[in-house]
């Protein structure tokens, strides 16, 4: 961020952080105890922004409440966070906070050219934590009229505008300024101040912008996010969004001056904090990684592959508000192949439709439970998707081609998500974090994303990673050390071999070396999958050998030889191949999936035909 | 959580309600406090700017677009005519002359030496907004709107599809438990919100716009007819805006379920009188149920409209609805709350209750999550 906090990590020995939800307001204590950094408790409470409370505050000093019932300890003197530490007893060193409270951060962004100047506002927006309502560009095929109708319409919380290299041509980016102008458009929050517009674009058009925009809108100029066509520079616009967040945004939310005064660290949208622990983590760790949040409205896919941060948001895929629009863009075919019983299709449509308008409701019966885990698997892949369209490579730059790139003909469009190099995939959310069994989130995982090759497996189990994300920016180490020790639940490990044999042919076979030296070998046929105990804290040494033509991570055919970690789960060899054949309309469906589910312990003894889903 | 509670949906034969009537943008009330209104009475009225379109002047003419602002017959703020010139250029020595034409009647909004660019605006959209209820004007924010204070029945649902109307409260079913199909719907319901039973069909809903009903109040639709009556989807819950001709209230859920009895006697007893209704639900933050609102003249709810904010707790005794599978929609009181976390079938471990079904008084353990306060 662009402010600089005045905190000296060496001092800090007691740290309290809320994270405002749009429902749930969740409190931490974090203590320097014995050498390191520890979550000590954690406490909740309903989120106060809106009627009848209208001020957030109110939310957050219930949570720390009850933290202090449980820790036994005083945070709060009449309606304030004592910070800094008066005693052992009394106050905190640090309070942090991060919102997504009021429906988060909403903005429209704007770029001269779709695929390049567009999509770098687009990254640089999702990368800051917004929802991108809509993107403009000169030629997304929309006349100037129909822009400008879009832009009255969407009422964002801020506009991003870019477009042009610097000292390119300032006739585009000067017209969609002009457009932007025209639509005068209005905040979403409160009606007395003019709109927050970033510029980040051509630098010799930055003058013009400002004579188009600075009079009818709050404009502020910062570097442009493509100075030249290979590189993006997304650093400072995205610095400019977290300010005028908190200057403009949270300021016109109920209660969130008071929070501010508050706060020893500017507050942060909530995603943004999340993908700021990621890629904390991935730096230390030297890993590639990918973060998953399923929620009740949007599901958030972060992803860190060669140092290269990516974030996309899908507004309208989550477990509850937006159930119903799952099941609208999977169709019911994908939902009901992960269902390991049949149903008829207007029952499950209604049930759905009962969840969008009851979505506080929880499965009470099995079947219940695995028609949603199946919505869940849907929902995840479907994110998915849409973060390795957006996970791509710079477009519209030159390069220079060898010989052997001749053969390749990935080119820039194509995704730089890697998932036979993919090392941590962590999950987040209810469906994921509150799955009754442990393994029905590794199952989840696992046929949502479909790993390839060797990846571990985690969840966070009481969605800290926002709390982490904002204490990251001035305490990393106590961030990276509660996240390591008490975050993340590791479920254990994923090794799927890439291609596919035929029925009955052996896929894998993994000889496995546990501590004190006792070998032992597992053959995985196609279509098989397996589950082999491995525990928390321990690693066996694995020999890998694919069968000829599949891939477990150093080429089609080659033998993989490394350190497998466990996990609360266990060892999963999936040999279903890549991607998994699973035919909705085959009969023999509802009898793969049971071998899987059984395979995994992933439910109690299911039973055959229910008849109520709800 | 230290500080939980389960809000459900308001049914209630007489509460005092508050309705905001505010205009999209600063203009004209045309009402004053203390003012007695009608449902459809204009209350604030303003001008929408209208919609901007652009012509890119410099292309048109063959100019530089530096050039433009010299070539423009009509400056910014000035009013044009659809097909007037407001641009025109001359090359060699006046031989060639073009001109650009206005393509609508409006105004010059602005002319850019940097495009060559014109936005032009057409003329202002004018906006009204009307009562909505028959009430009392209590509160006139100059320049912005109203608020009309109403004492009536509230019966909120749970979810609908089109905007704000009345009509006249008419019964188009004898018992909750029946279906309203296009049978019951006859030309004498022309105008009328109309009260069905259990579960709207396609057909019923096809029959109400053809016979110019304004409102359809049922216990249940299903989700297939919502997509056949509205030609797609619902994928996030967010309606009012739908224009299909009649707006529909669900009052408990997708599927056939009966019309909880309270509300069904509620609406029966207020047959012929004037309701106001609204579709529009959003269930995300700032939750908005669909109502049916029928204002009693003359009436007066004790304690105003602070005491219609109700966020009760659930007790032994508190009468609940079942908002989930098994027992989904059957009605219920509140026998025991258990402290500890339960074990439920899909072996999710969650707070419950006990509750007494009202139909046949048979014991059930539930999630607390699956119930909701059915509040009066």
């Amino acid at each position: 961020m662009s402010q600089t906090p005045n905190v000296d990590p060496s001092q800090i020995k007691s740290i309290l952080a809320t994270d405002c939800g749009s429902t749930t307001t969740k409190a931490i204590l974090i203590e320097l105890r014995e050498g390191e950094y520890r979550l000590i408790v954690r406490g909740e409470a309903p989120t106060t922004v809106e009627a009848p409370f209208e001020d957030v505050t109110k939310g957050v000093l219930n949570a720390i409440e009850e933290v202090e019932e449980l820790a036994g300890r005083k945070f709060l003197e009449g309606d304030r966070i004592v910070t800094p530490r008066r005693s052992d007893d009394v106050g905190a060193d640090l309070y942090v906070s991060t919102s997504s409270a009021g429906g988060g951060l909403q903005m429209v962004v704007a770029g001269v050219v779709k695929t390049m100047t567009a999509e770098s506002a687009e990254r640089a927006a999702l990368g800051a934590g917004a929802i991108v309502m809509d993107a403009l560009a000169s030629n997304d095929g929309r006349r100037p009229y129909e822009q400008i109708r879009r832009i009255r319409h969407l009422r964002p919380d801020m506009i991003l505008l870019s477009g042009g290299i610097d000292g390119g041509s300032v006739d585009h980016v000067v017209k969609l300024a002009e457009i932007i102008g025209a639509a005068d458009p209005r905040p979403r929050l409160g009606s007395t101040y003019k709109l927050p517009v970033i510029y980040a674009g051509n630098n010799k058009a930055a003058d013009q912008v400002t004579k188009t925009l600075g009079g009818k809108t709050d404009l502020s100029v910062t570097d442009n996010l493509r100075p030249v066509m290979e590189r993006e520079n997304l650093g400072p616009a995205r610095d400019k969004i977290h300010d005028l967040f908190m200057e403009h945004v949270m300021a016109q939310a109920p209660g969130y001056r008071k929070l501010m005064d508050w706060v020893g660290v500017p507050i942060m949208p909530t995603p943004g904090a999340v993908g700021n622990i990621i890629q904390t983590i991935a730096k230390q760790e030297k890993l590639d990684v990918i973060g998953v949040d399923i929620g009740g409205a949007t599901t958030d896919v972060f992803s860190v592959f060669g140092e290269v941060f990516n974030r996309t948001v899908s507004a309208n895929l989550g477990m509850s508000y937006s159930i119903s629009n799952v099941l609208t863009e999977s169709g019911v075919p994908n939902v009901m192949r992960w269902v390991p019983f049949s149903m008829d299709e207007k029952g499950l449509r209604n049930s759905i439709r009962n969840k969008m308008i009851r979505p506080t409701t929880i499965p009470h019966t099995l079947e219940a439970l695995m028609v949603e885990q199946a919505l869940a698997r849907e929902a995840l892949r479907l994110a998915f998707e849409q973060h390795k369209q957006m996970a791509v490579g710079l477009r519209g730059i030159q390069k220079e081609r060898t010989v052997s790139d001749t053969f390749e003909q990935s080119g820039s469009d194509a995704t730089i998500v890697d998932m036979m190099a993919l090392d941590l995939l962590i999950g987040s959310g209810g469906v994921l974090s509150h799955a009754p069994r442990r393994n029905q989130a590794a199952m989840m995982l696992i046929d949502a994303f479909l790993p390839e090759g060797v990846t571990r497996l985690a969840v966070d189990s009481i969605f800290m990673m926002p709390q982490l994300g904002v204490l990251a920016e001035v305490h990393p180490e106590a961030a990276t050390e509660v996240f390591q020790k008490d975050c993340l639940i590791w479920l254990g490990t994923c090794v799927a071999p890439r291609g596919q044999v035929k029925p009955g042919k052996t896929i894998l076979t993994a000889e496995l070396t546990r501590g004190g030296g006792k070998t032992e070998s597992h053959e995985i046929k196609f279509g098989d999958l397996v589950l082999l105990p491995l525990e928390l804290g321990e690693s066996v040494r694995a020999k890998l050998v694919p069968a000829k033509g599949c891939d477990v991570g150093w080429g089609p055919g080659k033998t993989v030889e490394k350190e497998l970690h466990g996990g609360v789960v266990g060892l999963v060899l999936d040999g279903r191949g890549r991607p998994i054949a699973l035919d909705p309309a085959d009969p023999a469906r509802v009898e793969k999936i049971r071998r899987w589910t059984g395979a995994l312990n992933a439910y109690p003894d299911a039973q055959s035909e229910p008849v109520a889903v709800g | 959580m230290a500080h939980a509670y389960t809000p459900g949906l308001r049914v209630t034969e007489l509460a005092a309600l508050r309705k905001e009537r505010i205009l999209p943008l600063k203009g004209e009330v045309v009402v004053t406090e203390g003012d007695l209104v009608r449902a459809e009475q204009v209350v604030a009225r303003t001008e929408l700017p209208g919609n901007v379109h652009s012509l890119n002047v410099a292309n048109l003419l063959s100019v530089l677009p530096d050039e433009v602002p010299s070539k423009m017959v009509k400056g910014p703020g000035e009013s044009v005519e659809r097909d007037e010139i407001i641009a025109k250029s001359a090359t060699l020595f006046g031989l060639f002359k073009s001109n650009v034409k206005s393509p609508i009647t409006g105004s010059i909004e602005s002319v850019s030496e940097v495009t060559g660019q014109v936005l032009l605006r057409e003329p202002p959209i004018p906006v009204e907004v009307d009562a909505y209820v028959d009430g009392l004007v209590v509160e006139v924010r100059p320049e912005e709107g109203v608020i009309v204070e109403t004492h009536g029945s509230l019966i909120q649902g749970i979810f609908g599809i089109g905007g704000e109307t009345f009509g006249v409260v008419e019964m188009a079913v004898d018992r909750p438990d029946q279906d309203l199909d296009a049978a019951s719907i006859t030309a004498e319901h022309e105008g009328k919100i109309l009260v069905g039973g259990s579960l709207v069909t396609s057909a019923a809903l096809e029959k109400a716009v053809s016979c110019g009903v304004r409102g359809v109040v049922a216990g249940g639709i299903d989700d297939a007819t919502i997509k056949e009556f509205l030609g797609y989807d619902i994928g996030v819950a967010i309606t009012g805006t739908e224009e299909k001709g009649v707006t529909v209230v669900v009052t408990e859920g997708f599927g056939r379920i009966p019309m909880a009895d309270a509300t069904f006697k509620l609406l029966q007893s207020r047959v012929g009188m004037k309701a106001s209704i609204n579709g529009a639900t959003q269930i995300r933050a700032g939750v908005i149920r669909p109502e049916v609102v029928v204002p009693l003249e003359g009436k007066k709810a004790e304690g105003g409209p602070a005491a219609s904010v109700v966020a009760g707790g659930l007790a032994p005794g508190t009468r609940v609805r079942i908002i989930r599978e098994p027992h989904f929609g059957e009605l219920g009181d509140v026998q025991e709350l258990p402290a500890p976390l339960s074990k439920l079938a899909s072996e999710a471990m969650v707070r419950v209750l006990t509750v007494k079904l009202q139909e046949n008084g048979e014991l059930h353990t539930l999630p607390r999550a699956n119930v909701e306060i059915i509040e009066s």
